[in-house]
C-alpha cells in the first residue's frame, strides 16, 4: 500500500496544476465543503472514513493529491502509528490509524480545527501533573508543589 | 482482572493510551462499517461499558474457529476486544478441567442470568440422534446447549459448521449433525460463517454489542451484514479479467501465472458472501484467491456438498435454504424478558440433565 508521502509529497499545495477531478470524488469534497462551511460558522466538527467508502485505492490517491498537503504533519505512536497532516486546505486533515503491522485501519478526513486524537484529555492531563509532580519529588525538590 | 472494570479502565490497564483507546474506537467503527460521526458515542458507551460474561461452548468442530481468533497478530484490535470480555468457560483457553471446568460454566449462568453471551463452535447432533457422538463431561451436546442458552441474551454461532452444520453435516450426515439456529428457537442468534470464520468478524460482532449493547443487523442467514454483505465476486482484485472473459485453466496455465480469474478452476466467489477480499488473513496478509486458489465458498452452507471444489459453478450450490432460514423465527428482544425470565432461575440444571449411559450408546449404534 503507498504511503501518505508518496501520494501527496509535503508542499504540494498548487492545485491549478492537478488533472480534472474524476466524477465520484466531486459529491465527497462537497460534503467536505459542506463540513467546512459549518465548521467556519458554528465550529461543529465531521468525520469522513475515506476507509469504509466505495474508493478504490486510485481515487483516494487522487482524491489526496487534489487537497494537498499543508504544514502541519504528525505521527501518533499508539497501538501502531497513525500519521495525521493538515491538507493543503485549512481545517480538513488526513488521519490514517494504521495497526502494528502497518496494516491500514481506517483512513478518515477530519474537519475540525485540530484532530481529536492530537488534543490531550483532562484524564491524560491530571496524569501528566502526577508524573510530573513524583519526578520532581523524586529529584528532591526542595520546593515541593503543594 | 476485576470483571467490575469498564473497559476504558481494562485498556488503560493493560498500557493503551487516551489516543490507542480513540484508535481502537474509529478501528471499530470503520470495522462495523459504521459512520465515523458515531466515534464519540462509541466511545462513551465504551468508556462505561462492562465486561460480558461469554460462555464459549465447542462440539463437533475443529478448533480451527478458536484458533482463527487467537492466533492474530498482536496488539491488534481483535486481541483487544477478545481481553474485553469475560470468557468464563472455554475448552480450550480454560485453566481449570473436569468438574471445577463445568462448576465455572453454571456459576457464570448463575451470576449473569439473561445477560450472558453464548458463543458457539462445532455442529450439534440433533435431538433424536445418537447423544454419544459428540458428549461434554458425559453430557450430550444438545443437552449442555438447551441448558446453556436458556438464560443467555443472545446466541453468536461461531464458524459454518455452528451456522449451518459445516463438516460433520456433510451427506451422509452420520451425526445427524444441526446448526444452532436449527435448534435454539427463542434466542437472537447471529451466525459468523467461515471455515474458520474472519477474525475481525468475530470480535466486530462483540465490539459492537459492547457499544450498543445489541447485535448489528444482519442478513437472511443472520450472518452480520458489515461483513457478510458483499460476494467474494464483488470485491475481487481479479474481477476485472472475469469481467473480459480471461480465465485460468489449469493451475499452471500462462492465464494462472498472469492472475486471470479462477472461475473456471472452481472459484465459487459469485456466490459466497464473505469478506476475505477485505479483510484478508494472515494480519492483511494475503487471501486465498490472492495465493492463486479459488474461493471453496466455506461461509455458505452446504458448502462441502456443494458438487466439488473444482467445479466452475454454474448454478449456486444445492442448498436447503428454506429449511435453513425457516429454522428459527427471530429470537427475543435483548435484556428485558431475558432478564425477567432468570428471575425465576431455581431449578438445578445438573439435575436435570441425564448423563448418556454406556447401554444407550450400545442400543443406538
Ligand atoms: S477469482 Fe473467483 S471471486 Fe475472483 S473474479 Fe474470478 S470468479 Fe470472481
Ligand atoms: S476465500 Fe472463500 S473459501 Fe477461502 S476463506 Fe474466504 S470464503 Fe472461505
Amino acid at each position: 500500500m503507498p504511503t501518505l508521502e508518496s501520494i501527496a509529497p509535503a508542499g504540494d499545495t498548487d492545485t491549478d496544476a492537478l488533472p480534472p477531478l474524476p466524477g465520484p470524488l466531486v459529491p465527497l469534497l462537497h460534503e467536505v465543503r459542506h463540513a467546512l462551511a459549518r465548521l467556519v460558522a458554528d465550529g461543529g466538527e465531521h468525520r469522513i472514513d475515506l476507509h469504509a467508502l466505495p474508493l478504490d485505492a486510485t481515487l483516494i490517491d487522487q482524491l489526496l493529491a487534489f487537497i494537498g498537503r499543508g504544514e502541519v504533519e504528525a505521527r501518533i505512536e499508539a497501538m501502531g502509528p497513525t500519521r495525521v497532516h493538515e491538507s493543503a486546505i485549512a481545517g480538513v486533515w488526513v488521519v490514517d490509524y494504521r495497526d502494528a503491522d502497518d496494516q491500514r485501519l481506517a483512513l478518515h478526513l477530519e474537519i475540525a480545527t485540530v484532530p481529536q486524537i492530537l488534543r490531550t484529555d483532562r484524564a491524560t492531563l491530571s496524569a501528566g501533573l502526577q508524573r510530573l509532580d513524583a519526578g520532581l519529588a523524586g529529584a528532591g525538590d526542595p520546593s515541593p508543589p503543594s | 482482572m476485576a470483571a467490575s472494570q469498564t473497559l476504558a479502565e481494562q485498556l488503560r490497564a493493560q498500557g493503551v493510551s487516551r489516543r490507542g483507546f480513540l484508535k481502537f474506537c474509529a478501528a471499530t467503527a470503520s470495522l462495523m462499517a459504521l459512520p465515523p460521526s458515531l466515534i464519540p458515542r462509541i466511545a462513551e458507551a465504551l468508556e462505561a461499558a462492562r465486561r460480558p460474561s461469554v460462555i464459549w461452548l465447542s462440539f463437533q468442530e475443529c478448533t480451527g474457529c478458536t484458533e482463527s481468533l487467537t492466533r492474530s497478530h498482536a496488539p491488534t484490535l481483535e486481541g483487544l476486544i477478545f481481553e474485553a470480555i469475560s470468557l468464563d468457560y472455554h475448552h480450550t483457553l480454560q485453566a481449570a478441567s473436569g468438574e471445577a471446568a463445568e462448576a465455572a460454566r453454571l456459576q457464570a449462568m448463575r451470576d449473569n442470568a439473561g445477560a450472558y453471551l453464548v458463543v458457539v463452535d462445532g455442529s450439534i447432533p440433533g435431538p433424536e440422534a445418537n447423544p454419544g457422538y459428540s458428549t461434554v463431561a458425559g453430557h450430550s451436546n444438545h443437552a449442555i446447549l438447551m441448558e446453556t442458552v436458556e438464560h443467555a441474551a443472545a446466541v453468536i454461532a461461531v464458524g459454518t459448521c455452528a451456522a449451518f452444520g459445516g463438516l460433520p453435516r456433510a451427506a451422509p450426515n452420520p451425526t445427524g449433525a444441526r446448526a444452532v439456529m436449527e435448534l435454539v428457537h427463542d434466542k437472537p442468534i447471529v451466525n459468523i460463517s467461515g471455515c474458520p470464520p474472519i477474525p475481525m468478524a468475530i470480535t466486530g460482532v462483540l465490539a459492537h454489542y459492547l457499544t450498543f449493547g445489541r447485535l448489528p443487523e444482519l442478513d437472511a442467514y443472520r450472518r452480520p451484514l458489515a461483513f457478510f454483505g458483499e460476494s467474494i465476486h464483488d470485491r475481487c482484485y481479479r474481477r476485472p479479467f472475469y469481467d473480459r472473459g480471461l480465465f485460468a485453466e489449469s493451475f499452471d496455465d500462462e492465464g494462472a501465472r498472469q492472475g486471470w480469474c479462477l472461475y473456471r478452476l472452481g472459484c465459487k466467489g459469485p456466490t459466497t458472501y464473505n469478506a476475505c477480499a477485505t479483510q484478508r488473513w494472515n494480519g492483511g496478509t494475503s487471501w486465498p484467491i490472492e495465493a492463486g486458489h479459488p474461493c471453496l465458498g466455506c461461509s455458505e452452507p452446504a458448502f462441502w456438498d456443494a458438487g466439488g471444489f473444482y467445479r466452475a459453478v454454474s448454478v449456486p450450490p444445492r442448498v436447503n435454504a428454506a429449511a435453513l432460514l425457516g429454522a428459527g423465527a427471530a429470537g427475543a428482544a435483548l435484556g428485558a424478558g431475558t432478564a425477567l425470565a432468570a428471575r425465576h432461575l431455581t431449578r438445578d440444571e445438573q439435575q436435570h440433565r441425564e448423563p448418556v449411559t454406556v447401554e444407550e450408546l450400545e442400543k443406538k449404534l
